[in-house]
């Protein structure tokens, strides 16, 4: 069931036909997957304490309604290690066109997989798996299943990946958490299925997944115009 | 509603009989069932009069018997006050062939015969359609019966959204010694869908594999199928066009149809362990070994050969289809060649493929089939049976069979299909064992028993 409070949004962004990253994140945490740590900051005060409090590297991103491919606009920065680092881009990001806030999350390195999916014409939403970056495009190697998905579902879209050992680990790599990706992929696909009459697509690319967690580090949702 | 009325009527209205023009489809369709079908045949015409010494009746009413089902080839302007009468005399049901609907930018003539039919719980196939061809009772397509080539009766259901594939695929099924249980075309589908069709093959005693051609779902219509299919305990085959971005705009303005994404649909068809055929010789293949063997299998093939060429053939079209071709147990292979001729007990190669050479003889190839249909690390033999070596009799179909009933493994033949090796052929068929008439058709009829895990 989607909760009241996410169907409130989902009505209102209806308009601007998609979510910001913010409230897409918090609609996937409020059911129930994994975000990394952030906060939304509108200073650059709040920007510095967040770093003093978080042990990892961070990303800052824009926040604005004017700029959905924020790559195109070169409205995100990884890997900011230094408080200068982090008040230079901060000012520049605040700079953007339509900037409301700077998004600073913690970084999180591991298995970058995309989790997608699609209101499909003929058969309503489905999900998409892939591995995550520009490659998925080039090698069209991505799994489809009809949503919702049971945990055999996923394993069977995993297995069915050319790729499948990059997400089961290879080399005396480290691959995921096949638990936590399951229960990821089975809980989105039930959101999904629940918000049929809102969305068009969603991106959660990339999806970082360790050996104990999957984390949604980047979501665009693309919602349907009112019908 | 009740579909048994129009798939099996005993009586029928020709409406739009034409006196001036004998090819109309109308006077094709009653000449093909009035004396030829069981079920009785009326022709209607509002201006009345005879035709071919029948009355043709103004109007349903006139017409003194209850009408189970009546076939609608009026211009399409008429055809909903036609659909008003047929709900007014009780018809349970009708095909309506004639076009100028949806598919030629009349969507509201369309949606007006949809709600008349909805309102009346008025089933009807089409339109834009040939209609069904039900063995043993009607035809509703619009051809001569001596241009077309029809199936014998038999247990496959086909539905099509294209005419004309319904006929080219039935001469394919009559070549393959396939018969159909019913073939309906459904056209541009309005009231009748691929899903309600499922619903009734499903509970049809008669058709044990249901096979369909489809070009695009209806909005939502695709989930409404696949959640079908996975409580439908008869085979499931399904053959799409309109798979390119070219082939989308064709069918498009074929039937109206969105084609839609066909990685969605494929990969959704698969997730629902619906067999989904390339093209029509695939489907042909599919649909003989699923009436044959309708549980799945992992495909893992033991390929028995009595030529060295044809087993390498037969494992590259198996690694094609990503068929594994696994090693054979050593303890059946030790079994296998005590009990072989001493003519080919040093020459055979016992490996897979099983070559037992060209010198080998009935009984060589039955204890071949027995024991590799007690190893369990394969589930699915072929046995590719040149019928050239003088070893080979003509007994070898039916007495292999008799091994496999026995065993209980699927097995899939090849047998060249000649004339002269028909006693063969025959020898399989008549046990439900499926032939192929080359090595590839064999290897698809074994990948069709691992339908729900496609390459």
């Amino acid at each position: 069931m989607l909760k009241k409070e996410s169907v409130k949004l989902l009505e209102k962004q209806r308009n601007i036909g998609f979510l910001l990253e913010p409230e897409a994140k918090k609609l996937f945490k409020d059911h129930g997957m994994d975000i990394p740590g952030f906060v939304l900051a509108d200073s650059l005060k709040t920007a510095k304490a967040f770093f003093k409090d978080t042990s990892s590297p961070l990303v800052a991103k824009a926040v604005s309604r004017k700029i959905l491919h924020k790559t195109e606009y070169n409205a995100v920065v990884t890997g900011i290690k230094t408080p200068d680092v982090l008040e230079s881009e901060f000012n520049r990001l605040k700079g953007l066109d339509g900037c409301e806030s700077v998004l600073i999350e913690e970084m999180i390195k591991g298995v970058e997989i995309i989790i997608g999916a699609k209101n499909d014409y003929q058969f309503g939403p489905v999900v998409v798996l892939g591995i995550g970056g520009t490659s998925v495009e080039i090698y069209n190697d991505t799994a489809i299943r009809l949503a919702p998905l049971e945990q055999g579902d996923v394993v069977s879209m995993v297995e069915s990946l050319v790729a499948r050992d990059i997400i089961k680990g290879f080399r005396g790599k480290i691959g995921v958490n096949m638990e936590v990706l399951v229960s990821t992929i089975t809980v989105f696909s039930q959101l999904i299925t629940d918000m049929e009459p809102f969305f068009e697509s969603i991106d959660l690319n990339p999806v970082i997944c360790t050996k104990d967690r999957c984390v949604i580090a980047d979501a665009r949702v693309m919602l349907r115009p009112v019908s | 509603m009740d579909l048994n009325f129009l798939f099996r009527p005993r009586t029928m209205a020709v409406i739009g009989v034409s006196t001036t023009h004998d090819t109309h489809p109308a006077n094709v369709i009653f000449n093909k069932n009035h004396l030829r079908y069981p079920v009785k045949a009326f022709a209607v015409n509002p201006k009345g009069g005879v035709y071919q010494r029948e009355t043709l009746y103004e109007n349903l009413e006139q017409i003194p018997q209850d009408l189970d089902m009546a076939v609608i080839a009026v211009r399409s302007q008429f055809v909903p006050s036609v659909i008003e009468q047929c709900i007014k005399k009780g018809v349970k049901g009708a095909v309506i062939i004639s076009g100028g609907f949806s598919e030629s930018g009349n969507v509201a003539l369309q949606e007006k015969i949809v709600q008349l039919s909805n309102e009346a719980s008025f089933p009807f196939v089409g339109p834009n359609c040939l209609g069904i061809y039900s063995p043993d009772f009607v035809d509703t397509f619009f051809l001569p019966g001596e241009r077309i080539i029809t199936p014998k009766k038999g247990n496959i259901g086909f539905v099509s959204q294209s005419g004309g594939v319904l006929v080219d695929q039935m001469v394919k099924f009559a070549g393959q010694g396939i018969g159909v249980s019913l073939a309906v075309s459904i056209g541009n589908k309005a009231c009748l869908k691929e899903t309600d069709m499922l619903s009734w093959f499903e509970n049809d005693l008669g058709t044990d594999v249901i096979a369909f051609y489809i070009e695009g779902f209806d909005k939502g219509e695709g989930r409404k199928f696949v959640r079908r299919a996975e409580q439908c305990s008869k085979p499931i085959v399904v053959m799409k066009a309109g798979k390119s971005p070219q082939g989308i705009l064709a069918a498009s303005s074929h039937t109206a149809s969105l084609a839609g994404d066909y990685k969605v649909f494929s990969q959704i068809m698969a997730q629902y362990c619906v067999a989904e055929a390339e093209d029509e010789y695939e489907l042909t293949s599919f649909c003989e070994s699923l009436s044959c063997y309708p549980k799945g299998i992992k495909g893992n093939i033991g390929i028995l050969s009595l030529s060295g060429g044809h087993g390498v053939l037969a494992v590259d079209a198996c690694s094609k289809h990503c068929l594994e071709t696994p090693k054979i147990k050593t303890e059946t292979m030790e079994v296998i060649k005590e009990k072989l001729s001493p003519e080919i007990k040093e020459i055979a190669a016992l490996d897979n493929p099983l070559d037992l050479t060209g010198s080998a003889v009935d009984n060589d190839i039955i204890t071949s089939v027995r024991h590799l249909s007690r190893d369990d690390t394969i589930d699915c033999i072929l046995a590719l049976l040149i019928p050239y070596s003088p070893g080979v009799s003509a007994d070898i179909g039916a007495k292999l069979s008799r091994v496999v009933q026995n065993e209980g493994k699927p097995l899939v033949a090849y047998v060249p299909n000649e004339e002269k090796y028909r006693i063969i052929i025959e020898g399989f068929e008549l046990n439900r064992i499926p032939v192929a008439s080359s090595v590839k058709g064999a290897v698809l009829m074994a990948k069709a028993l691992r339908r729900c895990k496609p390459c």
